[in-house]
Parts: structure tokens; C-alpha cells; sequence
């Protein structure tokens, strides 16, 4: 039996009066890759924004149910606490443009004001980077400014960030969307080894890339959770008729 | 039918480009006579004596424009310490609230105030400050100046802020850090070439004012570095001694406003050519 | 990656338990500074407003709306009236538009549509830029000594009083140094105008000449009027230069060679002597004449910009 690391319990978000995730409940399970697939607008993204609560930006926006990390319900706890424990990779690279490539593996920490000692960063630096195969390309640059690096270096430089602070959840949207086939498969291969470290939500709408590297899958349709099980099984028998749909190109 | 022939048709065309190329090229020629006029007659007058010694009273040869100068720069230092942080911090707020009934008035409002005349301003800083202190002093010219530089500021520092992706706040949300330190360490350095832009800009406008200051800062022949007291600038000694009926003292003009031009066209040249080179690309 | 493993997991458990401090500024109260600073930028305009009615309130209630039509002003006597300032200011301020127009509608052409890249355009763009960088009381100072000779000399020949000063060297000047913000604006929407317009009106076999009179002027039209009117509310509140070449009078003037004061003159020339409340309320009930009209005139302008979608 696998542990679960995040329980989301008969969750719901409405942007106003629309109503965009209805009564999702789901079980992540710890140091795993999930991949949560769906066609466009089926309200995968605002899941995981719902459970970073950077949903919570928008004007609009309302919740209702729970999610429960490791135990905590992270509704009841100030947000930027919980996205200090759940970090987030976005779709295109957004790396600080007026920082170097150490200090922006280090932002967390500066950006909030907590001290280090200099071979403690040191040490988390290389650290990050190492895990997001990044430190062979850059350990003679790291005082340099990062955009010089290309789109692929770049996202992995946003990995290493949001690595740094030692998240035990990492949510990942759509992270190779922007990027060229073969930076893809590099950013890939590094997920697959990065599940030790943290657990993954990988939200892609990529099919082959869900298959290639997850272990369990969620369905998403017009805001219901409307299947989850072992990748394996979803990609070649799924149970429900509306994820054979998509699984076949029928809608996306 | 009938139909105006070709040939008179080009003819208007190119004689139409002849006469816009013209009147365009006219038009450059009284700033290449300003430019020319001030340096020829202003340079003989500037040497060392020039920029450090005080004006000496009518009829005396020689003096200076030593207080005049220090008086600009201790007016525009006033002028900047009250209008930089509330125009940068009245920026942000407009560009964090794109809509909303409080943002558009104040922007209304923004732009009301930079169509001021100066004279008008000079008139509100002498009712709050003059007449509340009873004298005239450096401090309401300052203030004055300041009430000048606001809208410049206000208007640069947003204007910048908007042009920051939206990628970039939310990366630093994301990380867990503060909406305030987010604005304040992340948002802020980006944009920090447009606003010190805005700030140099804002001060080359006031450098050379002279109206606001008439009746607030007044003038004075003497060195004066207490805010409490009038002082003197190099454009109302250019105003002063221009009007006056005395040849020694037209020269001293001509050399102050030989020096005032260079500041003021130096600091909008250096605007352009050195915030270039701080600017974040995205 | 086992021993990696656990060293990452000493990583999260140590800064789990590191204190997260809670910053020191909270949202909502940045928030409200910020808030504040809006709310205090209305308040300055507000005040400013206030301020110069109440300040010319002892002169209104003397002198109620017949202070706009006096002709007389005579601090001796007391009697005052904004009349002669108001035609010195439209007079000047007319007379420096039109002399404007006249180049700076040229130079939105031949900056938006002839010329628009390359360095020649850069040279002019940054000539012109100058002209509106130069201090007010240096267009004055050149005026009194370089134009008003010529002026006089002009006015000699045509057997007119040789003041040298007045209503028409007072345009002058004035014009040069507002044809910088008609220009710009201009320039600004003329380039605007879609190319796909242009294409089909000179695929049709039109000269370039007929492009701009027949669909980038009327296209353009409404905004280069805004850029025009902006450039007004600037001549109206002009001071120093104008004060240093109009000849200081307090009469109605008979023609444009005539001396005369503008609304903002007289109050340059006179505030500091002012003596009396009255004598000082009426020149800043002057003052506020000119703080309501440049504002309307300014919001006009800024309004139908908008409308174009210009970022002014």
C-alpha cells in the first residue's frame, strides 16, 4: 500500500459563480510521479494552483473541501507556509532575470530574509543543482546572470529553485511545453529520478509523456476527477468511457 | 470626364515633400541659434572665479554664480527627498491596480497635476509654506519643485512596473515569499532602470524652472545652506540679472545660463545613453 | 542517489523546523500604505484646488463674475480685472499656436510617414526633444536680446511704436517652444495609421501626397487636434519667457506689436509687491483662472488621445 503524502478531500474552486473543480477527491501517493491529464479548460491547472493556493491570487476565486499535507490541513495554515513546502514549476522558464544563477537557486531564502552561512548556501546551492542535472553546465558560471542559458538550462535553473527549499511536493505545469524535444526528454529523464527526492504532480497535456514517465495518472474532465490508478492500467485498459475518449484523441 | 493629369499630380507630390523637409529642417534652427548664442557669449564668461565666488553688488566687476549653483542643488535635493518615495510608492500602487475606482481616480488626478501651470504651483507652495512660516524660504521652493517631480515619477515608475511579466511575481509567490518583500526585492530591482529614468528626467524639468521659486525660495545674493531661509538658483539669477539694466550683470547671465544648459541637456542625454545599459530584458 | 537521498531529507527537515518568521510588513497592511499614497496624491489636487479658492475668496466676493470682464487693473485704487490678462493670454497663446502648426504638423508628417527609422529621422527626433528640454527663462533671455531687436527693427520699418516687445514677439517665442508637443504627438498617431490603409489607397494608384491628405490626415485627424490642444494648455501656462518679452502692461492691447501681460506675467511681475489682501487675492483668483482653464483644456486633449489608444 502505497503512503500518500497529499489527501485532497471533496474539493471544489469557482471563479465566481463559475464552477471549475467539482467535489475532487484524491490521494497522491509519496515519492511517486502522478500525472493529472485532461483537455484544455478541464480545470487541471487550477488543481494544482488550488493546492499551492495560488489560486487564492485571483480576485474571484473561492474554495471549498480540503487538502491535507502530511496530516496539516494546508487551508488552515498561513499560504506562504505551504508554498514554502510545495514548490512549483511553471510552463514557461521564469528564472529572476536580474540575478545570478546562485542567487536565484538561493532566492527562497534571500527573498524571505533568512541568513545563512555563506558554505551552507554553498552547499545548498551545488546541492540543487546537482539533483536538477544543471551543476556540470554551470559550476564555472555561477555568479553570472542567467539568461545567457538556453530554454532547457533555464527551466532546470527553476527546478533547482524550487529544490532548494526542500519541498516534500514539487508541481510541475506542463514544464517542457516550451521547450524543444530534446531539452524534453532531458528535463524527462531528470523527473523520473528526482521522485526519490520529492513527490511529483505533473500536470501535462502530453500523452506520451504522461505514459513515459509516470507511475499514476488522473483524469480530468470539465472539473471532476473522473478516473486515477497506476499508469500502467489507465493507458491500456482504463475503466471509464470519457478517459478511453480522450486516451484515443476523441476530444483535447 | 475630366481628370487632373498625371504629370500635376507628381509635381504636387514632390513639391509637397520639398516643403515638409523644409519647414522640418526650420524648425531645428532656433535650438542650433539658442545653442550657439548661449555658448559663444556665456563661455568667455565662465573661469574658475566664475563658479566659486559670490555676485558682488552693481557696479563692481567680477563676482560669481557659486550660490546659485549650490541653491539648485540643494532645491532639487529637497524637491527629490519629498517626491521620490510617495511618487515610486503612489507608482506601484497604480500598477498594482490596474482597475478600480481609487487607482483611476488617482490617475486623474496624476495627470491633472503635471499640466499645472508652474506659476500655480509657485502660488500653492507660497499659501501652505511662506505665509504659514511668515518668510520666504528654501524649503517652500523645494516643495514646490517636488510637487513638479511627483507626476514625472508617479507616471515613469508605473508605466515601467506594468512592462514586468506577470511570470515574474508569481515565481517569487510561489517560492513562499511575501507579497510585500515580492514587490519590494523582486519587482521593484527590475524595474529599477525606468524609475531612476523617471527620477533624471523629473529633475532635468526642474532645474530650470524659475517660476515656482519667485515667490517661495525669492533669491539671495548670499550663500545660504539653512532651508529655513531664501536662497538663490541659477534660473532665478538668470531671470534677475536679465531683466536688470546692468551689462556686467548681462554677462553673468549669459555664463549661468551657458552652465544651466549643459546641466539640463547633459542629464537628458545621460538619461538616455546609461539607463540604456541597465535595463532587465525579459 | 540513496546517500543524496538523505541528505536532502536533513535539508527538509531542518528548515521545517527553522522558524519561519513571519515577515515583518503583512499583506494587507502593505496594502494599505500603498492605498494611502493613492489616496494622498487626490488629496494634493484637492488641496491644491481649495487652496486657491478660499486664498481668492476676498477677491471674488468683491468683485464676483465682473472680475473676468473689467478692464481695469489698478492696485492704487484697488480696482481689478482680469480682462486685459485674459486677452494678452489668448491672444499670445492663439497667435503661438497657429505660427506652430505650421512646423510641427510638417514634422509629425515627416517623422510618422517619410522618415520614420532611419537616422536622420533619429537627429530630428532628438532636436526637437532638445527644444522642449531648454529652461523657459532661457527662450526669455534669448528673446529679450536676440529677438526683440530684430522685432524693433521690424517694427520701425512698419512706422509702429518700436517697443521691440509685445504680443508678437511674446508668439514667437512662445511658438518654438510648444511645436515639441504637437510634433510628438502627431508623430505618434500618423505612424499609427494601420498600413494596410496606406497599401490599398496607393495600390489604387494614389501619389504619397494624396495618401496623407486623403487617409492619414483624416485617420489621423482627432489626435494630432488633441496634440494641438495639449500643446495650448501648455502655451497658456507658460511664464518665464513670456513674462521677459511681453512688455509688462497692465492695458487692453490695441494690436500685436502692442505690450501687454498674460495671466501668469502679471502674477510673476506683481506678487512679490503686492500689498494689501485684496491686491493679492485678485492675482490669485488670477492664479486659479488659469489652474481651471489649463486643466480643462489639458483633460480635453488627454481624453480624445485615450480615445486613439495612444499611450500618452
Amino acid at each position: 500500500m502505497e503512503s500518500k503524502v497529499l489527501k485532497i478531500e471533496n474539493f471544489s474552486a469557482f471563479f465566481g459563480e463559475n464552477q471549475v473543480l467539482k467535489e475532487v477527491s484524491l490521494s497522491i501517493p509519496k515519492n511517486r510521479i502522478t500525472a493529472v491529464m485532461g483537455p484544455s479548460g478541464c480545470g487541471k491547472t487550477t488543481l494544482i494552483r488550488c493546492i499551492n493556493r495560488m489560486h487564492e491570487l485571483i480576485p474571484d476565486a473561492r474554495v471549498s473541501g480540503k487538502i491535507f499535507l502530511d496530516q496539516e490541513d494546508i487551508y488552515a495554515t498561513d499560504p506562504i507556509i505551504v508554498r514554502r513546502q510545495i514548490g512549483m514549476v511553471f510552463q514557461k522558464p521564469n528564472p529572476f532575470p536580474m540575478m545570478s544563477i546562485y542567487d536565484n537557486v538561493i532566492a527562497g531564502y534571500n527573498l524571505n530574509g533568512i541568513r545563512l552561512a555563506k558554505d551552507e548556501k554553498d552547499r545548498i546551492v551545488e546541492e540543487s543543482l546537482r539533483k536538477a542535472a544543471l551543476w556540470e553546465e554551470v559550476q564555472e558560471a555561477l555568479y553570472r546572470r542567467g539568461t545567457f542559458l538556453s530554454g532547457g538550462q533555464q527551466q532546470r535553473l527553476c527546478i533547482a529553485r524550487a529544490l532548494a527549499m526542500g519541498p516534500a511536493v514539487l508541481l510541475l505545469d506542463e514544464p517542457t511545453s516550451a521547450l524543444d524535444p530534446k531539452a524534453t526528454s532531458y528535463i524527462e529523464e531528470l523527473i523520473v529520478q528526482l521522485k526519490d527526492t520529492v513527490s511529483i504532480i505533473l500536470v501535462t497535456h502530453n500523452m506520451a509523456q504522461a505514459a513515459r514517465v509516470s507511475d499514476f495518472a488522473a483524469f480530468v474532465y470539465l472539473g471532476e476527477l473522473v478516473e486515477f490508478g497506476p499508469s500502467g492500467r489507465m493507458f491500456t485498459a482504463p475503466k471509464d468511457k470519457r478517459t478511453e475518449a480522450y486516451l484515443m484523441g476523441k476530444f483535447g | 470626364m475630366k481628370e487632373p493629369s498625371i504629370r500635376r499630380r507628381i509635381v504636387y507630390d514632390k513639391s509637397f515633400k520639398i516643403v515638409i523637409i523644409l519647414l522640418t529642417f526650420c524648425s531645428i534652427l532656433p535650438m542650433l541659434f539658442i545653442l550657439f548664442f548661449i555658448t559663444s557669449k556665456g563661455v568667455s564668461a565662465i573661469n574658475w572665479k566664475f563658479l566659486t565666488q559670490l555676485p558682488r553688488p552693481v557696479g563692481e566687476i567680477g563676482g560669481g554664480i557659486s550660490n546659485a549653483i549650490i541653491g539648485t542643488l540643494l532645491l532639487i535635493g529637497i524637491g527629490t527627498a519629498f517626491s521620490v518615495p510617495v511618487g515610486i510608492l503612489a507608482g506601484i500602487f497604480l500598477s498594482e491596480n490596474r482597475k478600480g475606482k481609487l487607482a483611476s481616480l488617482t490617475r486623474l488626478c496624476v495627470e491633472t497635476l503635471q499640466g499645472v501651470p508652474s506659476i500655480v504651483i509657485g502660488i500653492i507652495a507660497y499659501i501652505w509654506l511662506v505665509v504659514s512660516m511668515g518668510s520666504f524660504s528654501a524649503l517652500s521652493g523645494g516643495v514646490a519643485l517636488g510637487l513638479m517631480m511627483l507626476p514625472v515619477i508617479i507616471t515613469a515608475t508605473e508605466q515601467t512596473l506594468k512592462l514586468i511579466p506577470g511570470s515574474l511575481k508569481e515565481a517569487s509567490l510561489a517560492l513562499g515569499v511575501s507579497y510585500p518583500r515580492t514587490i519590494l526585492k523582486v519587482i521593484l530591482p527590475a524595474g529599477v532602470s525606468g524609475i531612476v529614468t523617471g527620477i533624471l528626467l523629473s529633475i532635468a524639468r526642474v532645474a530650470g524652472e524659475t517660476a515656482p521659486l519667485l515667490f517661495t525660495a525669492f533669491g539671495s545674493p548670499f550663500m545660504n545652506l539653512n532651508i529655513l531661509k531664501p536662497i538663490n538658483s541659477l534660473p532665478l539669477m538668470i531671470f534677475n540679472y536679465a531683466t536688470s539694466p546692468y551689462p556686467e550683470w548681462h554677462t553673468l547671465a549669459w555664463g549661468a545660463s551657458f552652465i544651466l544648459i549643459i546641466i539640463v541637456l547633459g542629464l537628458n542625454l545621460f538619461t538616455k545613453v546609461v539607463t540604456k545599459r541597465w535595463k532587465v530584458k525579459f | 542517489m540513496n546517500h543524496s537521498r538523505a541528505e536532502f531529507l536533513v535539508l527538509r527537515s531542518k528548515t521545517k523546523a527553522m522558524r519561519w518568521h513571519k515577515p515583518a510588513l503583512s499583506e494587507s497592511s502593505f496594502r494599505k500604505i500603498l492605498s494611502i499614497m493613492g489616496v494622498f496624491v487626490l488629496l494634493l489636487l484637492v488641496a491644491i484646488f481649495f487652496s486657491l479658492a478660499i486664498a481668492s475668496f476676498p477677491s471674488i466676493r468683491n468683485f464676483g463674475i465682473r472680475f473676468l470682464f473689467n478692464t481695469t487693473w489698478d492696485p492704487v485704487r484697488s480696482e481689478f480685472g482680469a480682462f486685459p490678462f485674459l486677452v494678452g493670454t489668448l491672444a499670445t497663446s492663439f497667435m503661438a499656436l497657429m505660427i506652430s502648426v505650421i512646423f510641427s504638423l510638417p514634422i509629425s508628417i515627416f517623422l510618422g510617414e517619410y522618415s520614420a527609422q532611419d537616422s536622420t529621422a533619429t537627429f530630428i527626433k532628438s532636436m526637437i526633444e532638445l527644444l522642449a528640454g531648454v529652461p523657459s527663462v532661457i527662450y526669455g533671455f534669448c528673446g529679450l536680446f536676440l529677438l526683440a531687436p530684430l522685432v524693433r527693427t521690424l517694427e520701425m520699418k512698419l512706422g509702429v511704436a518700436p517697443y521691440g516687445v509685445g504680443i508678437f514677439t511674446a508668439s514667437l517665442i512662445l511658438s518654438i517652444m510648444i511645436i515639441p508637443y504637437s510634433a510628438s504627438i502627431g508623430r505618434e498617431v500618423i505612424s499609427l495609421v494601420p498600413s494596410d490603409l496606406k497599401e490599398a489607397a496607393l495600390s489604387l494608384g494614389a501619389t504619397r501626397f494624396e495618401v496623407i491628405r486623403k487617409v492619414i490626415l483624416p485617420y489621423a485627424g482627432s489626435g494630432i487636434v488633441a496634440g494641438i490642444l495639449l500643446s495650448l494648455g501648455r502655451a497658456l501656462g507658460e511664464t518665464m519667457a513670456v513674462t521677459m518679452v511681453i512688455g509688462n502692461s497692465n492695458f487692453i492691447p490695441k494690436g500685436i506689436f502692442s505690450p501687454a501681460n498674460t495671466l501668469a506675467s502679471v502674477i510673476a511681475n506683481e506678487f512679490t509687491e503686492a500689498t494689501g489682501s485684496l491686491y493679492l487675492a485678485s492675482l490669485i483668483e488670477l492664479g486659479l483662472v488659469l489652474f481651471i482653464v489649463t486643466t480643462i483644456i489639458n483633460l480635453i486633449g488627454k481624453l480624445i488621445i485615450r480615445r486613439m489608444g495612444v499611450e500618452v
